[in-house]
């Protein structure tokens, strides 16, 4: 991964799809969407794609992925499809309001904006970009910040269709969402969904976000969310990546949490080619908070890159981080975390850390925990450690007669558990906990070359005589 | 205690003035402003130095035409016109000096000024010293003494012209003439600075010490430090800097290159105190300073401790290269920022041998306005097995007004060596104070105590003179009156 592309041809087609999408697939746009467009395009030609010579990027180098050929859809496919077919999700026995989204489209049994009987409204951007303009004046586009980063601007210019939910004042969605983002394609796809999920005063709501592929040509996903939550408001967001070798994930995250707002998220990565996670939350309100937690498992050639940004605006309000990975083979990892504290902002809590199991001699990882801070009331502190298992807790569990290839085997699940116990949906704590430890002993990698069949279900064991601890 | 009157104290704690603020009227000769190949050509002239000299100061000039200044550092200052320095200043000497009794009675008085008159250091402490002033090295003191066991310690040009197979050998060998913008800038116009070797098994007895003072207006200073430590040396080398108080922004760019070899050890130690501007962040120095070492053979170490209080502008990373198994590298730091001043400063440690062990311990003050920043690399290459890092920086804000900030970038490529990074920023608690006040201890003196004791981790590691010296400048840099 050293070439570095200096006149990049996919940013020229981009710029010539755009012209030629104004007037034809965008020609139905609103006044304010069409110049939010405009600027995004703008902007994007200025910034391009990111190189690695750009700080942000300096670990990740998407050259050999912006080489590429690939085919977009400006228009769906397929009308109606049945999810169910196709996929069966992982964590089947979750009982969720299920949404998915097909190479890029919402696909919801041919409905595509449903309304719950609460006010609640969940479905496709597009449609809801028709329908309720009034939400999107006030926060589309208002959180994703386009001026640093060309990714997200070129998302920006081109979104068409994602997740839309809307949370009315004081209503609690009982069940969770879930969207499934699936890319089922013959040929090299790139896609660029676009969600935007608004959580009134005092609404709560659990979103489970599951990215997956069902082919194995290259795909390039640029994924971008706006969360906005209101004042008061609980959101419990969950993301599962299970993609393969061959995809690009880029997915970026906006959470903007006023007064007393509580976010928890959580990002599980399972498998995946180049996958890049940002999440950038404001606390934009007093008191609020934030979890920001994330796991990452890889092996082979994979490389995950994770770039946290919290930035605490007003006073009194915490964050909390808590990232952890395990790589094997060759696998490479990058943790970058950022804290801003910013003048005004006393009486801040800040907490973030980053700690890695490297399990070969040919893995590596580039952490990077990041503090800046401009006010002197706060305690902010960070933490990161690249190491091995613990000699003396493997040592422990081999006096007691536990084989080494196990004893790895439980600390690493022990390693992994302090971020799926965080977990609060039960049923999906289980999946994941079953799907990590699968993941483990090397069975997920297997498993994942044929996606669709995840039904079988077997407990969580490891081969060791409990009775002997 | 109502929180005005807190404020109102740590104001007083943190406005002290700077007191090496005074101008020595020497005659001094002076090179025209602006930077060319001419400039170069009269700097390598004046020094009469050999062609090769020359050829390295051209070479790396071209280069530094070619390089744009860095500007990824978390600081802010005004674009700075090279065209408008004075490249070479040096004290009006006749003769070359061989005794303490022909040097310039005012440079003698300048000193005296900065506490460390040669003559006191040479009868009492037995340090030897090399003070550069602007950009000539005016006296080494114990060269004789030193030169029995084989020790050289003398000016750079002297090393070029007595010693020049050892300089061409090591110069440029650790930091390359196109490493960064300034580190070119400083190889095509330094204009002395130290040259140090210790043979083979020799221990050196006493502690090297070398003193910057930039004295002409308008000048930049740009002195070059070259180290060995032959198999099985050691060394303890201190350094000290200041300047007077002008308004205008002078420049200081230096290098510092350090070889230890095989069982070698070198201790380095900084007390970095160059004028930091007023208190409306007017004048002061930028200093933009490439210091690194290289543990070449196997147990190696190198060890940097630095107390950094002066300079508007500090860009400064001292690095350690673990190129031989079971080397050792150390950083310890102290850095406070006070009113305007802007400190971006921290360390590399590159591990790739077997069991290398790396220990950072940085300590950052700020107070007023200002910014003070911890800027590290940990890099743990694919060889390197067992290998070993820690680091910790810790961040104490006083005053709403300033910031702390750290980017600790690690890498790491093998799975049997293990890293740790910790870092906290905080202010002195109300409990501390508390704590100290009801035992009868006023608040300005508890928060003296308070800083000198967060501090103390890393003072303790400095030589006994210096360990003085930081302490009561880390107290003046704070204080008003903190003891």
């Amino acid at each position: 991964m050293d070439t570095i592309i200096t006149d990049n041809s996919l940013k020229g087609k981009m710029i010539t799809l755009f012209g030629e999408n104004l007037r034809s697939n965008f020609s139905s746009d609103s006044e304010h969407i069409r110049s939010i467009r405009l600027q995004a395009i703008e902007r994007f030609r200025e910034l391009g794609f990111p190189s690695p010579t750009e700080e942000k990027w300096r670990s990740t180098n998407l050259g050999k992925t912006l080489m590429l050929e690939y085919v977009q859809h400006f228009a769906p496919l397929e009308k109606d499809i049945d999810v169910r077919k196709v996929f069966q999700c992982e964590v089947f026995d979750l009982d969720t309001i299920l949404v998915a989204q097909y190479n890029g489209w919402l696909v919801n049994k041919g409905e595509t904006l449903t309304s719950l009987p609460n006010g609640t409204v969940i479905g496709s951007l597009a449609d809801a970009m028709r329908q309720y303009p009034e939400i999107f004046e006030k926060h589309y586009g208002k959180y994703a910040d386009m001026q640093h980063d060309g990714l997200n601007a070129l998302n920006t210019a081109f979104a068409q269709d994602g997740l839309f939910i809307y949370v009315p004042e004081g209503v609690t969605v009982e069940k969770p969402v879930q969207i499934i983002n699936l890319i089922d394609l013959k040929e090299n796809f790139f896609v660029q969904p676009r969600n935007l999920i608004v959580l009134e005063k005092g609404a709560s709501l659990r979103l489970v976000h599951c990215d997956h592929s069902l082919r194995h040509k290259e795909s390039l996903i640029n994924n971008v969310s706006e969360f906005y939550v209101g004042e008061g408001a609980y959101l419990d967001h969950y993301k599962i990546q299970n993609k393969d070798n061959s995809s690009t994930l880029i997915t970026t995250t906006f959470f903007h949490q006023e007064r007393e707002s509580r976010v928890s998220t959580n990002t599980i990565v399972l498998h995946g080619g180049v996958v890049r996670n940002n999440i950038s939350v404001k606390l934009a309100g007093e008191y609020a908070e934030a979890d920001i937690l994330g796991l990452y498992l890889v092996d082979r050639e994979q490389h995950v890159d994770t770039h946290v940004h919290v930035d605490h605006a007003v006073p009194h309000c915490t964050s909390n981080e808590m990232f952890k990975g395990i790589l094997d083979d060759q696998a490479s990892g990058v943790f970058n975390g950022h804290i801003l504290v910013r003048r005004e902002a006393q009486k801040t809590l800040a907490y973030q850390n980053n700690r890695n199991l490297l399990l070969t001699d040919k893995a590596r990882i580039h952490t990077k925990p990041h503090l800046e801070i401009y006010a002197d009331d706060v305690k902010c502190s960070h933490g990161a450690t690249v190491g091995q298992l613990d000699p003396e807790a493997m040592f422990y569990l081999r006096t007691r007669g536990i084989g080494e290839h196990a004893a790895r085997m439980l600390l690493m699940y022990a390693f992994a558990a302090e971020v799926i116990g965080k977990i609060s949906i039960q049923a999906l704590r289980e999946r994941i906990d079953e799907l990590v430890a699968k993941r483990l002993r090397g069975e997920l990698t297997i498993c994942d070359q044929c996606v669709i069949d995840c039904r079988e279900k077997r407990p969580v064991s490891f081969d060791i005589d409990l009775s002997k601890i | 205690m109502p929180s005005n009157e807190q404020d109102r104290i740590l104001e007083n704690v943190t406005s002290g003035e700077y007191k090496y603020g005074f101008v020595t009227d020497i005659e001094t000769e002076v090179a025209p402003k602006g930077l060319n190949e001419d400039i170069i050509r009269f700097i390598s002239a004046r020094k009469e130095e050999p062609e090769w000299m020359l050829e390295f100061r051209l070479n790396a000039f071209r280069q530094w035409q070619q390089m744009k200044e860095p500007q990824w550092a978390h600081l802010r200052y005004p674009e700075i016109d090279f065209q408008d320095i004075i490249y070479y200043a040096a004290p009006k000497t006749k003769n070359t000096l061989s005794s303490l009794d022909e040097v310039d009675p005012d440079l003698l008085e300048t000193f005296n000024k900065l506490g460390i008159s040669l003559d006191e250091q040479k009868r009492l402490t037995g340090v030897a010293v090399d003070a550069v002033m602007d950009s000539v090295s005016v006296k080494t003191t114990f060269q004789d003494t030193l030169a029995k066991q084989g020790i050289i310690f003398c000016s750079f040009s002297e090393a070029v012209r007595n010693h020049p197979d050892l300089v061409r050998q090591y110069l440029a060998s650790v930091v390359p003439v196109h490493d960064n913008y300034y580190a070119a800038l400083n190889s095509a116009v330094f204009s002395d600075g130290s040259f140090c070797y210790i043979p083979r098994g020799v221990r050196c007895p006493l502690e090297l010490s070398t003193y910057f003072r930039i004295n002409t207006a308008g000048t930049g200073q740009f002195e070059r430090t070259l180290i060995v430590a032959d198999e099985g040396s050691y060394v303890s080398y201190m350094e000290g800097c200041t300047a007077p108080q002008r308004d205008e922004n002078q420049l200081h760019a230096a290098v510092v290159e350090i070889v230890a070899l095989k069982d070698a050890e070198v201790k380095y130690s900084t007390v970095q105190n160059w004028y930091p501007g007023n208190k409306d962040g007017e004048g002061g120095i930028y200093n933009f300073v490439t210091k690194r070492g290289i543990c070449k053979g196997s147990n190696a170490k190198i060890s940097w401790t630095q107390v950094e209080t002066g300079s508007a502008v500090t860009w400064k990373y001292p690095s350690c290269i673990l190129l031989g198994d079971n080397s050792v590298g150390e950083f310890y730091s102290v850095a406070v920022t006070n009113n305007h001043q802007q400190a971006d400063t921290g360390t590399k440690m590159v591990h790739l041998g077997r069991n290398t062990r790396s220990t950072i311990i940085s300590k950052g003050i700020s107070a007023g306005k200002s910014n003070n920043s911890y800027r590290g690399l940990v890099r743990i290459g694919r060889k390197a097995e067992n290998s070993r890092n820690f680091s910790q920086c810790d961040s104490l804000l006083l005053g709403n007004q300033c910031g702390a900030h750290t980017y600790p970038y690690i890498t790491t490529e093998n799975r049997s060596s293990v890293v740790e990074h910790e870092a906290t920023t905080s202010r002195i608690s109300e409990d501390q104070l508390f704590y100290c006040n009801q035992r009868g201890i006023d608040t300005e003196k508890a928060i003296g105590l308070i800083v000198n004791g967060y501090a103390k981790e890393v003072l303790n590691k400095l030589p006994m003179e210096f360990a003085v010296e930081a302490q009561k400048l880390l107290s003046i840099s704070l204080e008003g009156s903190v003891g």
